[in-house]
């Protein structure tokens, strides 16, 4: 099973081929204080797929069913509250997630066109990852630095003030 | 006691009520979408998302949805001011705004609520026209269709799913213009641990949740001059068929349906009642044998298929204990494709085999791949009470105006025991029927098992059979059958047999029945002509139905024979929990 290939094969078990995370995952769940009521449970759902997310840099639904067993939820309702989040993310990410800002501060000082200048540098559409899953593109609403706009995302880097000509620049710092 | 005045009319209602529970108790209908009240189990479903149900409420300065407002002490309500009017109206609008108005060709047309809503507030014209979602529509199986387009996110699918039946597949997903109700990462129902059991279907005001109509497939059959076809009506369909043709609940069709089937060109009309006696004589057999071993107990039922693929999926360790017996519409399959189609001596592919049933799992059901031999399935096509009054109409029946006439024989004979199977603890009560006389070798007259009746959704009885004492369960609704199950499985259960059927009230309350819209009533009435159709019958125990005591005679053998074993039972196999 673990030696098995994550990219063509939809069996592979990613909670067996990483027992060190399962386990930080698991260990982070049980330490959280947890009844036999869902109802209380429901409560820690999010800050659960947080960790989880956190951990393995997405939510498969194999780990989306981990956590429900765990905090004894139905899949749906973790799905339900997976797909109302765009922090939550069911699909593989790249190294770098570059989130433009596209707020009304940054959409009016020409976002826009530093989306399309991202994408024609990646050759990727709006969420979507590069083939070496290295980059992802995405968008996200205000940051609160609209002084700065328009405003781009790296990871958890803030770069204010972007013109077209700054995005090879600022791709080239990724590494 | 909480007073308030409602459009000026004082009324006391009990504390924690709400403004639409008290208008209800001045007769003043107030116009509900989202909200769904099941009395009968103690069950509402308020979560005021649709805001038609608003209503003005003196020193508010906004508006109140009645149906989940609490009402407090000497408020003073107004039900149709102009502002609640226009509100309602708007609140109507958008919702029609991204609505597909097909109507015409929905397989809802006259039975939806929204449509019932318009026509009530009089909406003649569309005021928005608002952007329409294209969604797939899910087809993948044979019970349910789920055409997202139509859903209005009333979300009492989540609720007869998650709450009622607690097996949890259905989940308001995604956000704004594109949330809608949902499986786990969208996935077709096939692909879930759904039980078909349809009680979402039961719970839909509007199309969005319907059964797969398979009326077509019946009309090729009966217009197929190579083909036998045969037609079996389970004991639920008798007692609600004719609420589609405006008969009262709780009238007992019997006699109508059989020649409504006849008129409709059925080669032979039979009785599911008569395999539900078969059902008893293996069951109460296999029951007598592991009482007897004190082995694998308690045995629980296995008629309903809902249920079936609920504990195959959610109680997969638990499978030794149900009981081996196929439910009565794959009984009376087996038996119409071998020792029938001996007897008119026909082939058993030459046969079509029709199920009249109340349920939609049912029609999951006679497509699992056990259930066929060489190739011919034992029940090729399911259809469910709503569809066979479609198919009355269809043909210009008036059904009303029928005479009764009696099921064809061999298969057609019928007890009272076999009748009650449409009720929760009708099965259990047709067992101890025959236990009682099997265990004491006498026959017992006290035959009326009134503890093990009503819609209770879990009942508990201790019953002298022939001087051992037998603890007996009941539950009905899947939310309670889980209850019991639990029990077990923390050996914490005393009982000998548990009878289960997955939706609540039993099969006179199953996705295929006439829709109820709320008024629980109705389930009652149904539930009363059933027992009033088992006093009716001469014969009420099943191994003293005569046909029954021939097909063993000339054919089966003994009760839990070889050969019996061969048709009659069946195997379970774990599914997964996801």
């Amino acid at each position: 099973m673990t030696d098995q290939c994550t990219k063509c094969c939809d069996n592979v078990s990613i909670l067996n081929m990483y027992p060190d995370k399962k386990k930080e995952l698991e260990k982070y769940i049980d330490s959280l204080p947890l009844g036999s009521d869902s109802d209380r449970n429901r409560g820690f759902l999010i800050q659960s797929l947080h960790k989880a997310q956190g951990i393995f840099g997405y939510l498969p639904e194999e780990i989306q069913l981990f956590v429900a067993q765990k905090l004894k939820l139905h899949l749906s309702e973790v799905f339900g509250v997976i797909s109302f989040y765009s922090y939550f993310t069911t699909v593989p990410v790249g190294k770098f997630k570059i989130n433009v800002c596209t707020g009304t501060a940054c959409f009016v000082k020409g976002a826009d066109s530093i989306v399309g200048e991202f994408r024609r540098f990646l050759n990727i559409e709006m969420g979507e990852t590069t083939k070496d899953m290295k980059f992802s593109l995405g968008g996200l609403r205000c940051v609160g630095a609209c002084s700065l706009a328009p405003v781009v995302m790296v990871n958890d880097k803030v770069y204010g003030n972007v013109t077209p000509k700054k995005v090879p620049e600022i791709l080239e710092e990724c590494k | 006691m909480l007073k308030l005045r409602i459009n000026g009319m004082p009324v006391t209602v009990e504390d924690n009520s709400t403004i639409l529970q008290a208008a209800r108790k001045l007769d003043i209908k107030i116009p509900t979408l989202c909200h769904m009240e099941l009395d009968c189990f103690n069950l509402e479903h308020r979560i005021g998302s649709c805001r038609v149900c608003v209503v003005e409420v003196s020193g508010r300065r906004n508006l109140a949805p009645a149906c989940c407002t609490p009402v407090e002490d000497n408020m003073e309500v107004r039900t149709h001011t102009l502002r609640a009017i226009n509100a309602r109206r708007t609140m109507l609008d958008l919702l029609l705004s991204n609505h597909p108005k097909d109507c015409l060709t929905c397989e809802k047309n006259l039975d939806c609520e929204l449509q019932a809503l318009a026509q009530e507030m009089g909406l003649h014209r569309i005021m928005y026209k608002g952007e329409q979602a294209k969604r797939k529509i899910d087809l993948a199986n044979e019970s349910i269709v789920r055409d997202m387009n139509k859903c209005i996110m009333c979300r009492r699918c989540e609720t007869a799913c998650n709450t009622i039946q607690t097996v949890g597949i259905l989940s308001g997903v995604k956000r704004g213009f594109n949330s809608i109700v949902s499986t786990a990462s969208e996935k077709p129902l096939a692909e879930t641990k759904c039980t078909f059991c349809g009680q979402c279907v039961a719970a839909c005001p509007v199309g969005a949740l319907t059964e797969m109509n398979r009326t077509y497939d019946v009309w090729r059959a009966l217009n197929d001059e190579t083909k036998h076809v045969i037609v079996q009506t389970a004991p639920a369909v008798r007692v609600a068929l004719g609420e589609e043709f405006g008969l009262e609940p709780g009238s007992i069709s019997t006699g109508k349906m059989v020649t409504g089937l006849r008129m409709l060109g059925f080669d032979k009309v039979f009785d599911t009642d008569f395999a539900a006696d078969l059902t008893i004589m293996e069951e109460t057999t296999e029951f007598i044998q592991r009482l007897k071993e004190n082995k694998n107990l308690p045995i629980l039922t296995s008629c309903c298929p809902g249920w079936v693929k609920f504990f195959e999926h959610q109680f997969p360790d638990l499978l030794h204990i149900p009981s081996t017996a196929k439910s009565p519409q794959q009984m009376f399959g087996a038996m119409a494709k071998t020792y029938y189609a001996k007897k008119i001596g026909v082939e058993a592919s030459e046969i079509t085999v029709v199920s009249v049933m109340p349920c939609l799992a049912k029609k999951n059901e006679a497509a699992r791949p056990e259930f066929a031999r060489d190739g011919v399935r034992d029940v090729d096509i399911v259809i469910s009470t709503r569809e066979l009054a479609n198919m009355l109409k269809e043909a210009g029946i008036q059904f009303n105006e029928l005479r009764n006439s009696a099921f064809d024989n061999p298969m057609g004979e019928s007890t009272g025991a076999g009748v009650i199977f449409g009720s929760t603890g009708g099965v259990l009560e047709a067992v101890l029927r025959t236990a009682a006389d099997w265990v004491s070798g006498t026959e017992v007259k006290d035959i009326d098992f009134e503890d093990v009746r009503g819609l209770a959704g879990i009942k508990e009885a201790t019953v002298n059979v022939a001087g051992t004492e037998i603890r007996v369960a009941i539950a009905s609704g899947l939310g309670n059958a889980r209850t019991l199950l639990e029990k077990i499985r923390r050996g914490e259960s005393k009982y000998h047999a548990i009878e289960i059927m997955a939706c609540p009230g039993g099969c006179l309350n199953g996705g295929g029945q006439p829709y109820i819209h709320g008024d629980t009533t109705i389930l009652e009435k149904r539930r009363l002509a059933l027992y009033d159709e088992d006093r009716s019958k001469t014969i009420r125990k099943s191994h003293e139905n005569p046909y029954i005591q021939k097909i063993y005679r000339e054919f089966l053998g003994e009760p839990g024979s070889h050969l019996a074993h061969e048709l009659l039972h069946t195997h379970y196999t774990a599914r997964k929990n996801e």
